[in-house]
């Protein structure tokens, strides 16, 4: 089991209450498939992913954008409990979805990034930490039972 | 992976702005790496890594100008970066795991910095661009 520190716990919740879940989402996801274009391997029923443009504006990103952020908040709802919290996603990514772990970590990343230009200075190296914590036990947790 | 003219273009005019603050990114930018990734003070035994320090600062200057020569000669950063290629490879000999960790956190220094400037367009550009340095830092490696 991950051990949070009470500093950690509260530097996710405070910058995680002031997040827009649907609009981060949505960001992270399009950033993911425009930085790192090959991860659009495992979107190609998503439609148009031609461009920037229109990665951004895909609503079928933006709707998947906000599906995987909102399951992220269960995480940050459950830091003590986040392999239970994920008890079928692990599955579902490796049997159903086939998709390669290391795009967890990518987009844990990102996600990262999108936090640090929305908060800023407030978004300091000791947050950053908390955070880069958090995104590594998720994507942890959802590659374990890959085989 | 090799950086289109869209993207060198890109990479040239945010560096316009980034170099106004560059000694204080890169001190930044070793503060987030050294906060999130600790395993990567092991190559700094004999620095003073605290908050503000004078070779924090240093440092953080040396590796943004390294990159602005980069960004200078961004048609040729294999040339432009040559001896810090062997530097690297010979005498420093950093894992190249850790460019990619300290790229990610030049990236949320900018970002956290330049907010509006930071669209996803110029993310990948720089992403590719740092990611060109690395690559020329640790060829030589083997």
């Amino acid at each position: 089991m991950v051990h949070w520190s009470a500093e950690e716990k509260q530097l996710i919740a405070s910058v995680w209450s002031k997040v827009n879940v649907a609009e981060c989402g949505a960001e992270a996801l399009a950033r993911l498939l425009i930085v790192y274009p090959w991860t659009q391997r495992v979107f190609a029923s998503f439609g148009n992913l031609s461009s920037p443009t229109a990665i951004i504006g895909n609503p079928k990103v933006r709707a998947h954008g906000k599906k995987v952020l909102t399951s992220f908040g269960e995480a940050v709802k459950n830091l003590d409990n986040i392999k239970v919290t994920y008890a079928k996603l692990p599955e579902l990514h490796c049997e159903k979805l086939h998709v390669d772990p290391e795009n967890f970590r990518l987009l844990g990343d990102i996600l990262i990034i999108v936090l640090a230009s929305h908060f800023a200075r407030d978004f300091t190296p000791a947050c950053q930490f908390a955070w880069q914590k958090l995104v590594g036990v998720v994507a942890h947790a959802l590659a374990r039972k890959y085989h | 992976m090799t950086l289109t003219q869209a993207e060198k273009a890109t990479v040239v005019t945010i560096w316009a702005k980034v170099a106004t603050q560059a000694d204080a990114i890169g001190a930044e930018s070793l503060e987030r790496l050294f906060s999130s990734y600790p395993q990567t003070k092991t190559y700094f035994p004999h620095f003073d890594l605290s908050q503000g320090s004078a070779q924090l600062r240093g440092h953080g200057s040396k590796v943004m100008n390294a990159i602005g020569e980069a960004v200078k000669h961004i048609d040729d950063i294999r040339g432009a970066l040559a001896k810090l290629s062997e530097l690297h490879a010979y005498i420093l000999r950093v894992d190249p795991v850790n460019f990619k960790l300290l790229s990610h956190c030049i990236l949320c220094s900018v970002a956290a910095r330049y907010p509006s400037d930071f669209t996803p367009e110029v993310h990948a550009a720089w992403d590719k661009f740092l990611s060109s340095v690395s690559s020329v830092l640790t060829e030589k490696y083997r």
